[in-house]
């Protein structure tokens, strides 16, 4: 077939390969270092090569389909030719090549979605003369940009948190919608209507495809930021289910974070938001025992802690601190970077931290954080201290119903000795978690305090 | 460009407590809300109260029933409407975060488009 762009950088098969390459990495007959390294280009440069693609079509899952189909060239192509030198470059150029040719084939079919609203200059330009000679390379401002546009079109506050997040893994990760359903424990039929519906009131309302101006982008990113924040928390503390933590989610989250560091080196929230990830993630293998069961951050293993991502972390929390006033995430991340400090739990610097939860009351108030700096005030003054501090929290609503202060007022009452208003402490936290590990800890302390 | 419609929903007995005062303010806000919008209002009213509204749905045998009252008995009721030419959902945004509002809000929805 004819191609309607002139020369591919590699050869490309004439039919595409019916094998989803994906997560799934690959089918048996696949190279192995083929596989691997598609697999790598799928995880490091989806978002680029989609963000590049939809600029030329316009439309979501015309994007992602050809998108889809390159992938799995790639599966076929790469074992023959080698692995190109720059794959995100080879993806986006066959990605392209496919989408002009269904687009010039479509020509005249009727389309069920309207365009995605563009950049007047992008739009004015149309698919044919989108840039196509200019080379698709990473370090090009221009596509940088379209990632840009794309995590801003996914986390549009017209959309529903809940489709943000999916669309986030959808399109930002390339996670195929079983595996986004799987991510939040919904069924594959819900999370297929869920990520529908929303690609459907992006182009339907005309959500535009761009950056937004400078005046909106504060709360813009911010809602970005929410979102992966959100991602990170239900993959660390998984709120339901058999697991403590869901690996993937993190990984994903902190992949994201990563890629809107770079794409936006001067907003110190990102700093704040990638460290906090960084600096909570570090503790991942001491979290947990070889049988699954949950350890408290006072009896962890610091040794297990990784000092990589601490080091990395503690440097980007010291940059995102230089903002005055701090943000949320940054002091999040700057009371994780005090406890990745201590040698051992008894040298954990409390004071600093109950004045961190005091600030990011400040521009952040909410029950959760009240109820944490309750807690470190318990192990900075005593638990009677902790003990009165979290009873001022008891009539809040929003806590109503939430197991961790419950929890934590089983254990200062434990501490006090107050054995039999501990057991009803914990016997109430116990029905409120819904995580199995957590329970199974609660369980244990419940046990522990005999009869 | 595209059309929207911004409704407006108020609480309709907050509305009907407020006080002449109240009412030539917001009024008057509405006319400078005009004013500054001018060039992308393509129409907008103000709505009579839904006690003055009239519901007809298809009835038995294939004919219809008229009834009294709005179509959805709501706390909030829709009680005017513009209509804007936008680019995008973020420039309709920007007008329906202008609208003046006193016992509610506003929805956005874009316009179907015939092509």
């Amino acid at each position: 077939m004819d191609s309607p762009i002139g020369q591919a950088p590699d050869p490309v098969p004439a039919d595409p390969v019916p094998v989803r390459p994906a997560a799934g990495v690959g089918s048996a007959a696949a190279d192995p270092a083929v596989a691997a390294a598609v697999a790598d280009a799928h995880r490091r440069e989806w978002a680029f090569v989609l963000a590049a693609t939809v600029r030329v079509t316009r439309d979501l899952d015309l994007a992602e389909e050809c998108v889809q189909d390159a992938y799995t060239r790639a599966l076929g192509t790469w074992g023959t030719t080698g692995i190109p030198a720059r794959p995100g470059a080879w993806l986006t150029t066959v990605a392209r090549r496919r989408a002009l040719d269904l687009l010039r084939r479509d020509a005249t079919a009727q389309r069920v979605l309207p365009l995605l609203v563009t950049d007047q200059a992008l739009a004015a330009a149309g698919p044919e003369a989108a840039d196509l000679a200019a080379p698709a390379d990473a370090a090009g401002p221009g596509i940088a940009d379209d990632r840009l546009r794309l995590v801003f079109t996914c986390c549009h506050p017209a959309l529903s948190t809940e489709a943000q997040v999916a669309l986030s893994l959808r399109l930002l990760c390339g996670l195929s919608t079983a595996e986004v359903a799987r991510a939040f424990l919904v069924s594959e039929a819900t999370m297929a209507a869920r990520i529908t519906r929303a690609k459907k009131k992006i182009a339907a309302a005309r959500i535009p495809y761009r950056v937004p101006p400078r005046a909106e982008l504060t709360d813009r990113v911010d809602a970005v930021l929410t979102v992966l924040h959100l991602l990170f928390s239900t993959g660390y503390a998984a709120p339901t289910g058999d697991v403590l933590m869901r690996a993937d989610l993190v990984d994903r989250s902190l992949d994201l974070a990563r890629m809107l560091r770079m794409l936006l080196p001067g907003r110190h929230e990102v700093a704040g938001l990638m460290a906090l990830i960084l600096l909570t993630d570090a503790r991942r293998d001491a979290r947990a025992d070889s049988a699954g069961r949950l350890i408290l951050l006072a009896d962890q293993d610091r040794a297990r802690w990784d000092a990589a991502k601490i080091a990395e972390g503690t440097a980007l929390v010291r940059e995102a601190l230089t903002q005055r006033p701090p943000g949320r995430f940054t002091l999040m991340a700057a009371i994780a970077a005090v406890h990745d400090g201590a040698p051992a739990f008894a040298d954990t610097d409390w004071p600093q931290i109950v004045g961190l939860y005091d600030l990011l009351m400040r521009s952040w108030p909410s029950p959760v954080v009240e109820l944490n700096r309750a807690v470190a005030v318990g192990f900075a003054d005593g638990p009677a201290a902790g003990l009165v501090a979290l009873d001022a929290l008891a009539a809040s609503p929003e806590l109503a119903g939430y197991g961790y202060l419950a929890a934590a007022r089983a254990d200062f009452l434990r501490l006090l000795g107050r054995t039999g208003e501990a057991r009803l402490a914990y016997e109430e936290a116990l029905l409120l978690t819904g995580n199995a590990v957590e329970r199974e800890f609660l369980a244990t302390r419940l046990d522990q305090l005999g009869s | 460009m595209s059309q929207y419609l911004i409704l407006i929903y108020a609480d309709e007995a907050q509305w009907a407590g407020a006080t002449p005062e109240e009412n030539a303010q917001l009024t008057k806000e509405h006319m400078e809300f005009g004013q500054r919008h001018a060039g992308v209002l393509r129409g907008g009213n103000a709505l009579q109260a839904t006690s003055t509204a009239t519901s007809v749905r298809p009835g038995q045998d294939g004919g219809v029933t008229v009834t009294d009252g709005p179509f959805a008995e709501t706390k909030e009721a829709l009680g005017g409407y513009y209509v804007v030419e936008a680019a995008d959902l973020d420039q309709a945004l920007a007008v329906a975060k202008d609208v003046p509002t006193r016992f509610g809000g506003v929805e956005v929805r874009p316009v179907w488009e015939v092509m």
